[in-house]
């Protein structure tokens, strides 16, 4: 295990490193150069050459990376354009309703979808099979913007049993209310892939040799599929875990802006409506390490529950 | 509206869309309508009064002289005062000046300011005018009202004494009183230079500030304007206009900034929310570079403007909610030519026009860089295309919209906020101006609006205004379509939010708003 969670943090840093730099050169290649991007419907060439100079722009690319790269690696992002304030405190302002949201979400989903899969491929072919195969294909259907209208103007606006946004609430924790709408949005597609996938492996498990093999023996149903069949049955569905924990982390934009939640995704719109590109590149920063760590920790976790693929590596 | 009667201000609604049909007496209507519906109850004491407003997110800031989007703005103006403000007609409004004298050739202005005080019960002095001037001018630094002071010599100029400030100017300006209600031209007491907790001379104290998120301000009972009924003013950020619609219906606020024409259709029956439309904020048109081929015939201009259909783009692009332009910024404001005939939609004219000059095709410039951005320039393109042209609509890039088009391209979609009429020239139309989108380069002009400038009798200066405008709209080169309506929405218990342009006075102006 060890070696190859050595290897995998390796290769992680790399990717890291890579996101950063092509941050970096992103923001190099916009038209024009990012002084005229900032200066938006203000183009007057007094205003152009004050920004350039305050971004050091005339300096020489390679050498602006080589700084900013370091300056990275002991947690400095830099400053703000707009505000000033530094990034790396932006970022963690940002990142508190995000982890939130995704943490509850993550919480949420997982007992729900692992459950819904396990009875579904219980019971398969029958009416119980069938109606949550209807309802998870149905419901991941629809975009989370239609539902989140649909939620809002039903149980805010209509019914008004729910608050329809988070806005001006200080701490998302404070007010639980307010998190009911926007969790059962970012529950809904995760819900139905995720118990897609149990379903099938379950399904694959209990008709596996071994199962057969265990019921024989006498042991409890109950033992065969929790003890049993599920660490198998899980599996295949850790990877889509954690591509739903790294769209979650990345600040999901539509539910954020619908029910104004200011994390991660508001930041980084509200970073690119204001040509503010040391946010911008910081945040692509904290979205590549992320995907990394997501797809490390599951890859761990599936090498864990099924050490046998060791070997195929 | 089937029973205005029952509602104030669904009345004033109905008056409102019924009035900004016929312009000039729409303002005096409207205030006698305002009084009538407040007459019925008392102005009441208290509350507090949530106002959903866009923001900036994390990166917003307290600064006011940084202020740059709507939010800054209105927390800005509820903590600090201006010199001068803005009427909803785009005149000086003395504030925290008294009065404002100048001398004979308009260069030296002697400023009295009134008796007011900081909200840490220090006066405000003529001392922290110079510094709060000085400091937005530091030529290090990029603050918004830095061009507006820039005719101001500050080293030159002084206090008198503690409420009499001396401007010395570069040059004669009669409109001098419009760069001390410039954006962002707010009041700081001297030394100033941490906005942790502001400190201001406007009608509400600071009381708490979260970057994108909310911002809390109290009343201020020793405001020399007199004290704000509300106790307290929370402005939210909600980026989304369907949010800040959402919360309003959803009772989480009880204003909500800048909605769209959709909206205002969708809720006009709806009981549970009051709209308040204000015409003429926002000018939309097309700049055509009068320096070089095609437009630099004013034939062609003149074919241009006669080519636009103006009720079809105010109808599709605004939804009905704006009105008309006639090629000359500023509809409604002071000095604006109303006399001017209104341009009309003639085909065969401008057929004739385009044939003498020989042009057989144009390319439109446009970007998604505003709603209903491209759609107009779509939609002008099929109007000329009636006389026969052919038009090649380019979309830009938006990033660099602005800047590309201020030098490149031959005619471009446009738009422009509210600002007094001698602003928009001084800005865009004389040859040193800074953002010259039209390119119009012509000393005779530039000679006229200096002469304007240096001319101290208010008869003989409106006279150059109309002159000066009777030569943009025979061969400027603004096609100037329409201007779009702003809407605020607000709970039926919400009273005293006025109409006004945004970022004028009377505009997010909380300390006259009260609550049932």
């Amino acid at each position: 295990m060890l070696p190859y969670a050595a290897k995998r943090i390796g290769l992680g840093a790399v990717q890291v490193l890579a996101v950063a730099v092509l941050a970096f050169a992103l923001v190099e290649l916009l038209p024009g150069d990012a002084a005229v991007a900032l200066a938006g419907d203000q183009p007057d060439p007094a205003n152009i050459a004050r920004i350039r100079e305050q971004m050091h722009l005339d300096e020489p690319a390679l050498a602006r990376l080589g700084d900013w790269l370091a300056a990275i690696a002991t947690g400095d992002f830099g400053a703000s354009l707009v505000s000033g304030r530094p990034v790396a405190h932006l970022l963690a302002t940002a990142l508190e309703p995000t982890l939130i949201l995704a943490g509850l979400t993550l919480i949420l989903v997982l007992p729900l979808a692992i459950g819904l899969g396990i009875a579904a491929a219980r019971r398969r072919g029958r009416w119980p099979d069938r109606l949550i195969t209807t309802f998870t294909v149905g419901l991941y259907s629809v975009p989370e913007f239609a539902l989140a209208v649909l939620l809002v103007s039903v149980f805010a606006i209509g019914l008004a049993w729910l608050p329809p946004t988070a806005v001006g609430v200080p701490s998302l924790l404070a007010e639980p209310a307010v998190l009911v709408l926007p969790l059962l949005v970012l529950l809904a597609r995760p819900i139905c892939s995720i118990a897609r996938l149990v379903r099938a492996g379950m399904i694959e498990a209990l008709d596996s040799e071994y199962v057969a093999h265990v019921r024989r023996a006498g042991v409890s149903e109950r033992r065969v599929v929790f003890a049993h069949a599920l660490p198998n049955a899980i599996t295949p569905a850790t990877a889509q875990i954690a591509r739903t924990a790294d769209w979650l982390l990345g600040g999901v934009i539509v539910v954020e802006s619908v029910f104004v939640i200011p994390g991660l995704g508001t930041a980084l719109v509200d970073a690119v409506n204001a040509r503010d590109l040391p946010v911008v590149q910081g945040i692509a920063v904290v979205f590549g390490a992320t995907t990394v760590l997501v797809n490390l920790a599951a890859d761990l976790v599936a090498f864990r529950l099924a050490p046998r693929l060791e070997v195929a590596r | 509206m089937s029973h205005p009667s029952a509602n104030p201000h669904l009345s004033r609604r109905v008056v409102l869309s019924a009035a900004s049909l016929t312009l000039g007496t729409s303002a005096a209507v409207l205030t006698a309508c305002g009084s009538d519906a407040d007459r019925e109850t008392e102005p009441k004491t208290g509350g507090t009064l949530r106002a959903a407003f866009a923001g900036g997110g994390a990166d917003e800031t307290i600064d006011p002289h940084r202020v740059n989007l709507f939010a800054d703005a209105a927390r800005a103006k509820a903590v600090y005062d201006k010199l001068a403000d803005l009427g909803s007609d785009m005149a000086a409004v003395p504030r925290l000046a008294e009065s404002w004298t100048p001398d004979a050739d308009l260069t030296v202005w002697t400023v009295k300011l009134r008796k007011a005080v900081f909200h840490d019960g220090s006066p405000v002095r003529a001392a922290d005018v110079l510094y709060s001037y000085r400091r937005i001018a530091d030529p290090e630094e990029t603050f918004r009202a830095k061009q507006d002071l820039a005719p101001i010599d500050l080293e030159a100029s002084r206090a008198v004494d503690d409420l009499t400030v001396e401007f010395v100017l570069k040059h004669p300006l009669a409109e001098f009183p419009n760069s001390l209600a410039a954006f962002g031209a707010y009041i700081v007491p001297e030394g100033t230079d941490d906005f942790e907790a502001p400190v201001g001379s406007g009608p509400f104290k600071f009381a708490s500030f979260t970057p994108g998120s909310e911002f809390t301000a109290e009343r201020f009972d020793d405001y020399w304007d007199g004290a704000p009924r509300l106790d307290r003013l929370q402005i939210v950020v909600a980026d989304e206009e369907s949010a800040r619609i959402n919360a309003l219906l959803g009772g989480q606020v009880e204003y909500a900034h800048d909605l769209s024409a959709t909206t205002a259709r969708a809720n006009e029956a709806n009981d549970a929310v009051a709209l308040v439309s204000s015409p003429g904020s926002n000018m939309l048109g097309f700049a055509m570079k009068t320096d070089r081929a095609p437009f630099d015939d004013p034939q062609v201009r003149q074919a241009m403007f006669l080519l636009c259909d103006r009720d079809e783009l105010v109808e599709s692009v605004l939804s009905g909610r704006g009105q008309i332009g006639n090629d000359l910024f500023g509809l409604g404001f002071e000095h604006y030519a109303a006399d001017i005939p209104q341009r009309e939609r003639d085909l065969e004219t401008a057929k004739t026009l385009l044939a003498a000059a020989g042009v057989q095709s144009i390319t439109l410039d446009t970007a998604d860089v505003g709603s209903g951005f491209t759609e107009a320039a779509q939609i002008f393109a099929e109007q000329v295309r009636e006389a026969g042209i052919e038009v090649e609509i380019n979309e830009r890039n938006a990033d660099t919209y602005w800047a590309d088009v201020l030098t490149e391209g031959q005619i471009a979609s446009y738009r422009s906020g509210a600002m007094p009429i001698a602003s928009h020239i001084s800005q865009r139309l004389l040859t040193d101006s800074p953002t010259n989108l039209t390119q119009w380069h012509q000393a005779d002009f530039d000679e006229l609006y200096l002469q304007l400038q240096s001319t101290a009798d208010d008869a003989d200066r409106e006279v150059l205004y109309q002159q000066i405008q009777q030569r943009l709209h025979d061969e400027g080169g603004y096609l100037v379509w329409g201007f779009a309506d702003w809407i605020i929405g607000t709970l039926p218990g919400v009273h005293g939010v006025e109409q006004a342009p945004a970022n004028t006075l009377d505009w997010a102006r909380f300390d006259k708003v009260w609550m049932d």
